[in-house]
This record gives structure tokens, sequence and C-alpha cells, in this order.
């Protein structure tokens, strides 16, 4: 199967076949990382513009490595430093970007959408680094990475995203991406942080952690998003970590083997305790490692399917 | 289409056998070689040949298997872009006389990318080129070291090599038109 798409925005519109060669192709840029001379020509004479409108350092450093590796011209672009400053509008910078010669655009953005509206009037291919609190694609595809490379399979497994549901884009592209390729998605948090209807898409919802991770597979523990909380969901952060945060007695009903799995950074004592942290079954260093092979199968397929046309 | 077969498959075991035999007389034996294939009829060459020196000699030699897909010079003006397939060279190169291996040379590009990816896995001290069937037709200066059959062709013409690991047969064809 051939990848026909020129923009990579978000799981909920790929199909699992689609992530399935994203996957595979996966596979093979993690070669790359593992030799001497970490870099492969295959983007060589391609310009890749990374244009972050929030703060990020894990997700935009791994995308520049992946760039990088592939051997790609990198042009960062923070808001801090730009024009943006001075008022200019998001379609006016990326024109710019575009103008400069760059062809893809990876962008992350406070604002829900963003990412379609410059698919739409740019020519650049448009990756999607996370927009507001809707998709963080790159970051949906490593976790299944991560966990397909560790069990195996995706199909039939039992997944627990747990945390701040309703403001997180890593909540949203997990489900659509675990689901689709088949496993059963549960999701736990303060019934202030849990969307009201998402059983509609065919999750299962829970208020109590404990339940929740009953014979549980995965564990992907949210970051609790200080900086989105501008209204109080919860009476404080001790209370939250006392209901939700991850600790060795709540995982006691999880499988044997669960896989706990954070997307960073950790706020450690009130997510996750630092023995899981730091635990047998934490992969979350393997999960920024695995970061950068994703996101070079994600560059090189959408480049394939911008030379067919 | 008419198809004319260019070698059976005993003449393809003979012509293995043959190469193998001027590998070892070529290298003094099996001490430093590595054999490496390219994806994906080469790997099986490569694989015969690992295993034919070991019967003669009783040293396997480290077998690597290669995708040149991420060094290919033509991706831009590529259709549709083949998938990328792992490279696998389990053992360093630095050093070892890599018999690098293919079922067919043409142009001579699959070679030049095959070469720059293994010089991003180390130096090794030489690298000798293997082709089951060369058909001509060159565009860069690249030449193999041991040949298995030289075949005159036109570039509207296609050289099949069929192999018993992925085609249940061993048989060369050429196909006209």
């Amino acid at each position: 199967m051939a990848f026909e798409r020129k923009h990579i925005l978000g799981l909920e519109e790929l199909t699992a076949e689609e992530i399935t060669l994203i996957l595979d192709t996966t596979e093979s840029m993690k070669e790359v990382s593992e030799r001497d001379v970490k870099k492969v020509p295959a983007l060589r004479g391609v310009t890749v513009c990374n244009l972050f409108f929030e703060p990020s350092t894990r997700t935009r450093s791994s995308f520049e490595i992946a760039e990088k590796r592939l051997s790609a011209d990198v042009l960062n672009f923070t808001t801090s430093q730009s024009s943006v400053v001075k008022g200019e509008s998001l379609l006016d910078t990326a024109r710019n970007l575009e103008a400069m010669g760059a062809s893809m655009i990876v962008i992350r953005h406070p604002m829900s959408g963003a990412p379609w509206l410059l698919a739409k009037k740019l020519d650049s291919s448009i990756i999607n680094a996370g927009d507001g609190s809707h998709e963080h694609p790159s970051q949906g595809l490593l976790d299944l990475f991560t966990i397909r490379q560790l069990k195996g399979r995706i199909e039939g497994l039992r997944v627990v995203i747990v945390g701040d549901i309703l403001h997180s884009r890593v909540a949203r592209s997990n489900i659509w991406g675990f689901m689709k390729l088949g496993a059963e998605v549960r999701v736990v948090g303060p019934p202030t942080l849990v969307p009201k209807y998402i059983e509609n898409i065919g999750v299962k919802s829970f208020y109590s952690l404990d339940k929740a991770v009953e014979g549980a597979d995965v564990v992907i523990m949210l970051r609790i998003q200080k900086e989105r909380q501008d209204s109080e969901y919860f009476p404080s952060l001790r209370e939250y970590s006392r209901f939700y945060g991850l600790t060795r007695e709540k995982l006691r009903c999880a499988a044997g083997d669960v896989t706990v799995m954070h997307p960073g950074p950790i706020n450690r004592g009130v997510e996750l305790s630092s023995d899981i942290a730091d635990g047998p079954g934490s992969v979350i260093l393997e999960q920024v490692s695995n970061g950068i092979a994703v996101r070079m199968a994600m560059f090189y397929l959408v480049a394939s399917a911008r030379s067919s046309g | 289409m008419p198809t004319k077969t260019v070698m059976d498959s005993d003449s393809v075991n003979r012509t293995i056998s043959r190469i193998v035999n001027q590998i070892l007389e070529r290298n003094n034996g099996a001490r430093d070689l590595a054999i490496i294939g390219i994806r994906t009829r080469g790997v099986y060459i490569a694989g015969r040949i690992a295993g034919e020196i070991e019967r003669i000699e009783g040293i396997k030699p480290p077998l690597g298997t290669l995708d040149i897909t991420l060094y290919r010079d033509d991706l831009r003006h590529k259709a549709e872009w083949p998938k990328v397939k792992k490279t696998e060279i389990p053992f360093p190169v630095e050093d070892k006389k890599v018999i690098l291996v293919d079922d067919v040379i043409y142009t001579g590009r699959t070679i030049r990318a095959a070469i720059d990816e293994i010089m991003d896995y180390g130096r090794p001290s030489s690298i000798q080129l293997v082709a089951l069937i060369d058909r001509g037709l060159r565009e860069l200066p690249i030449q193999p070291d041991y040949v298995g059959s030289k075949l005159d062709t036109l570039s509207s013409e296609e050289v099949r090599v069929r192999l018993k690991e992925a085609d249940g047969t061993d048989e060369v064809n050429l196909v006209t038109g």
C-alpha cells in the first residue's frame, strides 16, 4: 500500500492500514538511529520548518533530530523570537516560511484546528505537532509503536488513559489510534476532567482509578497541565494525586505485565510515584527514543505522497 | 510477451559455486570476509554464498542485509516511493572484506547507494561486488568483480531473476517487448 496523504494532521482521519504502514516504516527508521553514523540522505534538499507557537523541548527536539537524520534542512521558528509578537497572523507567517523554500511545516499551536487551516491554504505538507486540546498524532503513533514493539500487538489489549482527558490532545490521539487498531480503551479522571459524552465514540469512562485499571495491559498517564487549568477542576493537587496518582498499590489489579506510559514532562509525585516512573514496567525513556523514529517515518511517507502528486 | 530462459536451476547453482570459488581464490580463503546482500534477491544469493563458503572453509562469514531505499538518488523523480525495509548489519564492517551481492547489475545506481550506506557503518578494508547477471547499460563507472553471466540487453527488456527462497524455483529469464 502506498501512503497518499500530503499531511499528517490527526489520527482520527487515518485508517488502520495507514497507521500500520507508519508503524512498519518506523521499524526501519529505528535501525538508522542505532548506527554509528545516524544519518541517511533520503530528504536531502528538502527544507522543513518547525513552527512552534507553544513552548516545547521534547517534541521540538525530537522533530528536529528526525529531520536531520533524514538530511533535511531545518528552520526553527519559535514565537518568542518572531514577528508574531509584532502581530503577524498565522497564515502570513506560514506563507513567508513557504516563500523561503520550506516544503514541510511542523506546527504546534494553542488553537485546535490550526494545522488544518494551514493544510487548506498552503502548498506545503503540514505535520501536526499538537493543536490546542485536539490532537498530537506523533505522540499517539509513538505510543502505539512502543506498545506494539513490547507486546507484539495492539488488538485486544486493554488500555487505560488516566487524568485530564478534557484538555489532553495526547488522550485524543491515543484514543483514536488504539481504537482503530482494535484495543479496548478506557478513560478515567475526575468527573470535571472527563468529557460527558465521551462514551459515544466507543471508549468506556470511569471515575475510579481502581476500577479502571482492573486487568489493564497498558496505563497511559497524562500530565496535569497546570498551564491549562484556568479554572479549578479539582480542589487541590494533593487531592488529585490521592485519587488519580498511580502507585504500586493501585497497579495491583492490572495485568501482571502492565506497561506504564507517560508523554512527559512528569510531575513526580502528582501523576506518578517515582517507584513507578523508574520501575520495571515503565517505558517512558523508550517512548522518547522511539519518538525520533516515528517522526522520521512520518516525514518519509509524507514526502513520498508529495512526490506522487 | 516473448521470454527467453537465460539460466535454469542447475546453471544458477553452478554459477554460484563458481563465484564462491573465485571469491575464496582471490581472498586466499574466508578470513575477514563478510557477505552483504542487497534486498530483495541479493539477500538470498548472499545467504547461499555464505553457506557455500562455510561448507568449503568451515567458517561461516558474517551475513548482512542492505535496504538502500533511503540512499536512492531517484526518490524525487519516482511516482511511488518504495516501502522502506530494514538494513541489518549485525557485525562491525571495519577492516572487513565486504562481498556485496546483488542479483542484477544494470545502471550501477543501486550499487552506488549500497556503497554509500556501507560506508556509514564504518570503513571496510575493501568492497567487492558480485552480480549474478550483468545486463550492461551502466550509467555510473561501477563494475562487478564477480559476474555470473553477462547479457547484452536493451533498456526496453527486462531481466527476471527467480530464486527458490522467494519464487519456488531458480531461473533467470529475459523478457522482451
